[in-house]
Formats: C-alpha cells, sequence, structure tokens
C-alpha cells in the first residue's frame, strides 16, 4: 500500500524551537506516555494482578485457618501484607520496560534532545505509581468482597496507598539500575525476583514470625519489607505510631538518595 | 583563523578518540563539516561510523579529543548541542505501543510545543511524511519504510541545524530508498546540514557534496566524489568478456599485460584494471581477442567510487602511485 506512492514530500517549513519546557513539563510528558502506554497495552493489569490474586484467595482459604484460627481472621491479617508485596513485584515490571526501551533505541532519541536528563525515568515513575494504585486498588476490591474490612476506613485506605506510592517508588529504583546494567528484559525479571523472593518471604507479610527461629526472627524484624507491612497495616487498622511510618520510609528514601544518582551516572554513560 | 572555521562549520572536530574495552572504534579522527552540505560518511561495517555519529550527537562521551558541533563544545555544552541537532539512529527510535501520531505529539512537547501546537505539528509530518492515514495505527503495525518515514519525521519537530543520519536507507526497498535521498536533498536545499553513514557508495557519489572515508577507525581519505576518484589515479580499463567462464583467463592476460591487480564488479562479469594510458589499453583489449575471449563490452574511464574505495581500504591489495 504504501510502497506504491513515493513517500516524502515534505513541505519544509523551518520550524523553530518554542520556548524550553521546564523539567516538570519534561516528565509530565513521559508520564503521559505511561498512561498512553496503559491504554494501548491493557493486559499488562493482568499480568500486574492475578499472580496476587491467586495468592490472596490461597493464603486465605488454604492457610487462613491454620494460620490464625479462620480464613475471615487471616484475611484481616494478609490483606494489608499482599498489597505491599503487589507493589513489590510490580516494580520489577518497569525495570523490564526500562530494558525493552533501551534495547529498541528510544532512548537514544530521548538522550539526543535537550531536556532534563532525569524526565524519562520521572515518567516510568509516574507509569509505577498508576500501575500501583490500579493493582492495588482491585486487591482492594476483591479483598472487600471476601470481607476484609480496614477499620480505619477511607483515610486509614487512603493513608496506606500514599504508603505504597512510597515504597515503589523507593522500590523503583533498584530496578531502573537493573534496567539499565542488564541486557535483556527476562534476565531484569529474573534478577527481580531473586533479590525479591528473600525480602518478601522472610518478613512479616504472610506470618507473624513470633514461630519463626530466633536468627530468622531478627533478620524479619530489620526486613524493610516488614517495617513496611508494619506500617502499611497500622494506617489500615487505625494502629499506625508515627515511629512506624518514619521507619517504614527510611528504606524508599534511601534508596532513592543512593540510586537516583547511580541511574543518571549509568544512563549518561551508556 | 579557529573562530572563522567555527561560525561556518557545523563539525570541527579534532582527535577524536572512543575506546571499547581497550579497542579503539575511533582512533583519532579529524573532521570539518562545513556548514550546509550534506556530509558522508563512508565506510565498512565495524569502521567505527555509527560510534563517530554518536560522539558528535553527544550520546557517547570521547575518551579523546576535542569536538565543537554548531558552535558548541561538544563535552562542556552538551545540552546546547542537543539543541542545535537532531539524530535518526541506525534502529526504529519509536515507541512500538504508541501510535505514530503519539509518538509524534510526544517528541513535539518534549521540545516544548503546548497542547494544540503540539498537536497540530505532529498532523502537519503526518501529512509531509505521507502517514496521515496510519496516524492512529500503533507503530508496531508498521512496515519499515513507514517506520523509516516516521523516524525522520520525528527528527524534524523542529528543524534542526545539524541532522545525523545514522544509515538513513539500509533495508530500505528502491523506491523508498530514492524517496528519503529526495527528502535528504530538499532538507539540505532548506539550510540544513546534513551528516549521514552509510556503506553505500552509490550513496555517497548521488548525495554528498564531500565524503570521508573511514576504515578501522581511521580516516583515510577525504575529499569531493570527483577528488576522491581523481586520487586514485589513473583511467580504469572496464572489459567484460562475452563468456563468463573465461573471466579467469582474462584478467591473468590484463594483469600481464598492464601491471595492475584486476577487480571484479560485485556480480563478477566485469574486470576493472588500471591503464596507463589509450594505447595500452588498447593494446590489452586486442590481445584479449587475439587470445579468442571476446569482449562483450569494454570502456575506458575513471574509476567508480567502489574501486576508490577498495583501493584505499586496501580491499583487494592495490597499490596506487
Amino acid at each position: 500500500m504504501t510502497s506504491s506512492t513515493p513517500p516524502f514530500r515534505p513541505a519544509f517549513r523551518n520550524v523553530q524551537r518554542p520556548p524550553a519546557p521546564s523539567a516538570l513539563s519534561n516528565a509530565l510528558v513521559f508520564g503521559w506516555r505511561a498512561v498512553l502506554k496503559f491504554r494501548h497495552v491493557p493486559e499488562q493489569l493482568f499480568d500486574l494482578v492475578m499472580t496476587p490474586i491467586m495468592f490472596t484467595l490461597l493464603f486465605t482459604f488454604v492457610f487462613g485457618g491454620a494460620l490464625a484460627g479462620s480464613p475471615a481472621d487471616y484475611l484481616q491479617f494478609f490483606l494489608p501484607g499482599i498489597l505491599v508485596q503487589t507493589v513489590c513485584f510490580n516494580a520489577v515490571y518497569s525495570g523490564m520496560g526500562l530494558c525493552t526501551d533501551l534495547g529498541q533505541g528510544l532512548f537514544d532519541r530521548f538522550r539526543s534532545l535537550p531536556i532534563w536528563s532525569l524526565a524519562p525515568f520521572a515518567g516510568l515513575m509516574v507509569g509505577d505509581v498508576l500501575r500501583h494504585v490500579i493493582a492495588g486498588g482491585i486487591i482492594l476490591a476483591v479483598g472487600l468482597i471476601l470481607g476484609y474490612r480496614p477499620e480505619a476506613g477511607i483515610p486509614g485506605v487512603v493513608g496506606a496507598f500514599l504508603m505504597l506510592i512510597a515504597i515503589g517508588f523507593g522500590m523503583g529504583w533498584i530496578f531502573i539500575v537493573l534496567g539499565l546494567i542488564i541486557r535483556t528484559p527476562t534476565t531484569v525479571m529474573t534478577a527481580g525476583f531473586t533479590v525479591l523472593f528473600p525480602l518478601v518471604f522472610a518478613s512479616n507479610i504472610m506470618v507473624e514470625p513470633a514461630t519463626m527461629p530466633d536468627w530468622l526472627r531478627s533478620i524479619v524484624a530489620v526486613n524493610p519489607v516488614s517495617l513496611i507491612t508494619t506500617a502499611v497495616r497500622g494506617l489500615m487498622s487505625g494502629q499506625a505510631a508515627a515511629g512506624d511510618v518514619a521507619l517504614a520510609l527510611v528504606a524508599p528514601l534511601a534508596l532513592t538518595l543512593a540510586l537516583a544518582p547511580v541511574t543518571l551516572w549509568l544512563y549518561r554513560r551508556r | 583563523m579557529m573562530v572563522d572555521q567555527q561560525s561556518s562549520h557545523a563539525v570541527v572536530a579534532r582527535g577524536l578518540v572512543k575506546r571499547f574495552g581497550g579497542v579503539a572504534a575511533v582512533d583519532g579522527i579529524d573532521l570539518d563539516v562545513p556548514s550546509g552540505m550534506i556530509f558522508a560518511i563512508l565506510g565498512p561495517n565495524g569502521a567505527g561510523k555509527t560510534t563517530l555519529m554518536r560522539m558528535l550527537a553527544t550520546l557517547t562521551a570521547p575518551d579523546g579529543g576535542t569536538a565543537t558541533v554548531m558552535g558548541h563544545d561538544l563535552v562542556a555544552a552538551p545540552r546546547d548541542v542537543r539543541g542545535a541537532i537532531s539524530m535518526t539512529g541506525q534502529f526504529a527510535s519509536l515507541d512500538e505501543d504508541l501510535t505514530g501520531r503519539e509518538n509524534l505529539i510526544l517528541l513535539a512537547r518534549l521540545w516544548g510545543f503546548r497542547g494544540r501546537a503540539a498537536k497540530a505539528r505532529a498532523d502537519e509530518l503526518l501529512a509531509d511524511f505521507d502517514l496521515a492515514d496510519a496516524a492512529t495505527r500503533q507503530v508496531k503495525s508498521y512496515s519499515g519504510g513507514m517506520r523509516r518515514r516516521l523516524d525522520i519525521a520525528a527528527s524534524l519537530v523542529v528543524t534542526p541545524g545539524l541532522l545525523f543520519l545514522d544509515e538513513p536507507t539500509t533495508g530500505l526497498d528502491p523506491k523508498a530508498r530514492q524517496g528519503v535521498w529526495r527528502m535528504i536533498r530538499d532538507l539540505a536545499g532548506s539550510g540544513v546540514t546534513v551528516l549521514l553513514t552509510t556503506q553505500y557508495l552509490e550513496e555517497a557519489d548521488q548525495l554528498a557534496d564531500r565524503i570521508a572515508v573511514i576504515d578501522h577507525g581511521r580516516k583515510i581519505a577525504e575529499g569531493t566524489s570527483r577528488e576522491l576518484k581523481a586520487a586514485t589515479g589513473s583511467g580504469y580499463l572496464h572489459v567484460t568478456p562475452a563468456d563468463p567462464s573465461r573471466l579467469d583467463e582474462a584478467a591473468r592476460i590484463l594483469e600481464v599485460l598492464l601491471g595492475h591487480p584486476c577487480q571484479r564488479s560485485p556480480e563478477g562479469a566485469t574486470l576493472s584494471v588500471v591503464a596507463g594510458d589509450a594505447a595500452q589499453a588498447n593494446g590489452a583489449v586486442a590481445a584479449l581477442i587475439a587470445a579468442g575471449i571476446e569482449p562483450a563490452d569494454f570502456s575506458m574511464g575513471s574509476p567508480s567510487l567502489d574501486e576508490v574505495f577498495f583501493a584505499l581500504t586496501g580491499g583487494t591489495g592495490t597499490d596506487t602511485p
């Protein structure tokens, strides 16, 4: 169809550059790209929520009674944790997406533009936030249907989701760095899950650490995922201490401070 | 002198070096690209063309040397360089999941067009590049030629002072290639300096006002197509034997008589050899006929760019006096 007509009849207008946009405007454009991608590839939602839904159903009905006396009691304990797990696992996908983009040469174009260097990553983060909120919302809805009730009501849920976004933002840097270092998206995923599985399972997401051996319990106690889960649980039930929340925010803050410069360095060095 | 050169040149590079793991992909290249012309960097695969271009487009930091691009220092003011250039890489740098229109709007917004202006600019480009019908389709459904067009359109959201095109017609069919050539000429006609890489001699011959030949990370020759051909020296005798099976025999006779190695055309049917003058060439053709090898075609002419290239890169071991 297209090869039959000779292409290119550009009427060359000399188009001048408009005033340079702000860094924030650059970042928002990349955020818009993330939204568009969501619209064009809605299937990615399926990848994001199926595993946590299965986890919720299996743990609640298979192990719930044994772990907490009844499935209903267990769900009340487990749901905030599965939200944390979902956000952690979702962060892997942004690393994979970045790796794919880099492989296609798309970032070469972005890098040859006179824009804020970190803007493409800020855009990835916007996409992440969107993914976290949508996936978290679906999991919460499933939980509500199964009988989960957040004692702190809507303010608690909003607080918990803000916490989840902060965590996703922090975790995101790990996978952006992996995406910049590793060449193939599937390797990014494997490397990501290798880091995540011990962090997520050796935490207080699934069970109270009371029955664990001492050495493991001391690890679980300082595992950032545990601290985060405690804070999210506290926010949803209305029993969060300010200290819990502050402690939970240490990891994402530290990750951002440590890895944002690394990201920029890796990106410019490529 | 230097100041003067910088104002009239889009690129002034001195001793650029880029190493990858100890191997110099670009090994000390000087380059002066005068403003407003089409400048071709010609070389085989792996010669360092892409690396050189990526350095000049601020995508890879040089390990040595200096360069001024559009009057801005490459290392000290990369952002000013980026504001004056545009680059179309070897591989389509487009978001496959987005539509063609969305890709262009995205870039227009990054350049600073707002809301409606960004959409209008995208639609203009889509119309110019014959992509209006495919505007709302995802790029992953585009053909190779359409991708290439969108990719080049994406480099022209704002008219650049200097446009880098890395192998702009690789993988395109002849018709699409003609289209890209026409577009490049139009662009140059409107005052844009075009720096392109190519491994096609014909492309450099057809398009470029000036050609730099690069091999193994070094510049081995530079000049206009005419100058490069003249530099190879004497005239060439081109002979196509009627019976292709006697090509080797014919080559031996020509080499003995004229004292220069024969080169075969890429299709293998034509022999080219340096002939000092018409009398020598005449004698050589006569000797072929005497040996019973009837030439289907023979001519005396200046070397083709192919021959120049092989002579320069030592592809067939030709020594030029």
